[in-house]
């Protein structure tokens, strides 16, 4: 296991430069969706857009929809999602065999699909995504998904996960450590008062 | 600043800072014995902990190159990470969850208790639970083990609630444990405040680590050298049979020998081993102190597993002390339930990122992205239970890998024994029990992480044809060798390891201190 860092931003602003503008192509972009407003509220503009280093906007494109099949979160937004391919293109960019591993892995997912694998329906779609579970492109890609995806203040944000509660108000005496309502509270012996409270 | 010279053959030598080496170091220097501590991983503090599971992770963890073999799962899902454990200053008393609790009188005579079990190497330790009484209250107090020594309780957190109504509605009893997290301010340590981050340091320092209170401890006395960085390579011994130092790397990666009056290993118990087979010599041609051929085997982890539960309502249970509620209704003996030893229910949580990298690993689909979707409505507990020691599960050094240093690294091999397939069956079903009693939506078992609970690979023995060391920790072949680690274990027993660990090493620097004392070390 590795450590990959995502932070909130990686994504928000769409800071596209010229050279990739010019060029036309190696870019993802996206707005947030209208129902996401918890995400709404951390970011900086509801746009967001995605420099690829390595991959073209197409196979970043099919491997976005990819990571949704893979850990399918109907509600969770695509600009989520986007911080897997940051990754992935980020692995492709620093490795050609990583690079190769993907691409094919794309035209695999086109070919399945029966030519366009990002318009295919949602059943094709887990279909395809199924029968290459196992193979070292499903590996790499579902391997990838499981840190970045759920390691990021909008993922947070969007499972309720309170993160670095060092940074966000302290620890939970004060707030909320113990507000569970729904259960009866124990008895003093078993969870004694806290100190100072 | 204490500082040796190479050369000092005055000096006690403890390789390893967490919950043997750093508590045996302050208990040597608290006696006037000269101790240079060498501690492979970088020291850090309250101030430089991360609450962020994946950059704690990469700051604490022993991340050098180990391989996996043997029908364990964690050998498919993380096979160059069987263990959990930390390279830094303090050790895994950094990562640990403070449950601190007694062996029960019987664990000490496993053998003669469980008897002959097919495939089990037990064996009865050379102690009884009587000789080690004074040193479990010393422990405790130094610790600060709540409700012990009239310390208050930890008050129950979210996912304490869940479980506490969920035992009781199936008739355990469960309450917040005997934990060393400070309940109230105590030895100039903080008291808890619930943040929820004990795996990645705690931030208050209100738990207890030897980073924080045996090592300053020990630095106040001028007797203790720490040097950081050092990654020991092998220890030396003269034509005699006796130890005479250790090489090591130091921080620079320059190659140092430090020589010794005695070495005392605490890397923990696949690091112990190793450094004791990569010291083979001529006179020890299957490595140091190792005439029994028990070392490196009878590896034990524990049988754990995890027991993570839906609800409707929100929980939170990642809000507050990741470990604290206790239920000990499993942890007696009771071969009628189909297996022997007793397992414990404690409370645990994982963030939202190690609850992906965790809950199924490898998993993925609806019913994973299922329970991700229901993650702040989910509470969650750890099981614990006395797994059977095994020749065969084993820490051997590797025919071809080599680490950073070209040192052989470690393979870790572990196969389940019947009986903790048993062991572990049971406590899945009495959790799920637990928690569908107050209205679980879905129940996920989950499988065992990789180790932090290490034990059993240099175990001790009266006799020195079927253990490593005696019952001072001492190796019955080398006399200035010591094992003061987890890696002395004849068996594992049910309980969290560290309070007994701690308590070990307190007892071995009484004798050590005496033995030098008598000049008969």
């Amino acid at each position: 296991m590795s450590e990959h860092p995502v932070s909130l931003g990686a994504l928000a602003q769409p800071r596209v430069s010229r050279r990739a503008f010019l060029k036309g192509s190696g870019l993802l972009v996206g707005t947030l969706w209208a129902s996401s407003s918890v995400l709404l509220a951390l970011a900086p503009s509801p746009s967001w857009a995605l420099e690829l280093k390595s991959l073209d906007q197409a196979s970043a494109t099919a491997l976005l929809q990819f990571c949704r099949r893979i850990f399918p979160h109907d509600k969770l937004d695509d600009a989520v999602y986007a911080l897997v391919v940051k990754e992935l293109d980020e692995a492709a960019a620093k490795s050609a065999e990583t690079r190769t591993l993907l691409t094919e892995g794309v035209a695999g997912l086109n070919r399945a699909a029966g030519g366009n694998w990002a318009a295919a329906l949602v059943e094709k779609k887990d279909a395809v995504t199924a029968s290459l579970a196992g193979t070292p492109f499903f590996r790499k890609v579902q391997g990838t998904a499981v840190v970045a995806l759920y390691n990021n203040e909008l993922a947070f944000a969007h499972f309720g996960y309170e993160g670095n509660a060092f940074q966000h108000g302290g620890g939970y005496l004060m707030r909320g450590f113990n507000d569970l309502k729904w259960l009866p509270n124990p008895t003093v012996q078993a969870s004694p008062a806290a100190f100072g409270v | 600043m204490t500082s040796y010279k190479h050369d000092d053959n005055s000096v006690v030598v403890i390789i390893g800072s967490g919950a043997g080496g750093g508590t045996l170091a302050n208990e040597l220097c608290q006696q006037g014995v000269k101790v240079v501590l060498l501690e492979a991983g970088k020291r850090q503090s309250i101030g430089t902990f991360i609450n962020d599971e994946w950059a704690a992770f990469s700051q604490l963890t022993w991340n050098d190159k180990r391989t996996t073999s043997g029908s364990w799962r964690v050998a498919r899902d993380f096979p160059n990470l069987p263990a959990w454990i930390c390279k830094t200053v303090g050790g895994t008393t950094t990562h640990w969850a403070g449950a601190s609790l007694r062996f029960q009188e019987h664990e000490f005579r496993a053998r003669s208790v469980y008897g002959g079990l097919a495939g089990a190497n037990l064996l009865d330790w050379p102690l009884t639970l009587q000789e080690l009484e004074p040193y479990y209250a010393r422990a405790e107090d130094k610790m600060g083990v709540t409700r012990t020594n009239d310390i208050p309780g930890l008050p129950g957190n979210n996912n304490f609630k869940v479980f506490y109504n969920g035992a009781t509605k199936i008739g355990y009893g469960a309450t917040t444990g005997r934990m060393a997290i400070n309940s109230q301010p105590r030895a100039n340590r903080a008291s808890c405040q619930q943040f929820g981050f004990c795996f990645q340091g705690c931030k208050t320092g209100a738990k207890w680590s030897t980073l924080y209170t045996e090592i300053p401890a020990a630095e106040e006395t001028g007797r203790l050298e720490l040097r950081e960085g050092c990654h020991v390579a092998r220890i030396e011994h003269d034509a005699a049979g006796k130890a005479t130092g250790v090489v090591y790397f130091d921080a620079n990666g320059k190659e140092q020998r430090q020589k010794a009056r005695v070495v005392c290993v605490a890397g923990n118990a696949i690091e112990t081993p190793r450094l004791l087979l990569m010291s083979a010599s001529a006179k020890f041609p299957d490595g140091l102190a190792n005439s029994s051929g028990q070392v490196g085997r009878n590896y034990m982890r524990h049988t754990t597993g995890s027991v993570y539960a839906t609800f409707e309502q929100p929980v939170h249970m990642y809000r507050g002390t990741t470990m604290a509620g206790i239920v000990q209704d499993e942890a007696h003996l009771d071969t009628k339930r189909g297996f022997v030893g007793g397992y414990e229910l404690e409370t645990l949580s994982l963030g939202l990122p190690f609850m992906a990298a965790f809950l199924d690993p490898g998993g993925w689909g609806k019913g994973f992205a299922e329970a991700m979707d229901n993650y702040v409505n989910m509470a969650g507990l750890w099981i614990v239970g006395e797994d059977m020691p095994q020749e065969s599960n084993r820490i051997t050094l590797h025919a071809t890998e080599k680490d950073q240093w070209g040192l052989p690294v470690p393979d870790v091999h572990y196969d389940d024994h019947p009986n903790d397939i048993a062991m572990r069956k049971h406590a899945y079903r009495q959790s799920t029990a637990l928690y569908e009693a107050v209205g679980a939506k879905k129940v996920y078992e989950v499988p065992p992480y990789p180790s932090t609970h290490n034990l059993g690979t240099c175990r001790m023995s009266a006799r020195p044809r079927d253990g490593v060391v005696n019952k001072w920790g001492q190796t019955h072949d080398v006399p200035n060798l010591f094992i003061s680690d987890g890696s002395q274990y004849t068996t594992g027993a049910t309980e969290n390891p560290t309070l007994t660990i701690v308590t070990l090493a307190i007892r071995q620097a009484e004798y050590i201190a005496r033995q030098m004392k008598s000049r008969s070390l």
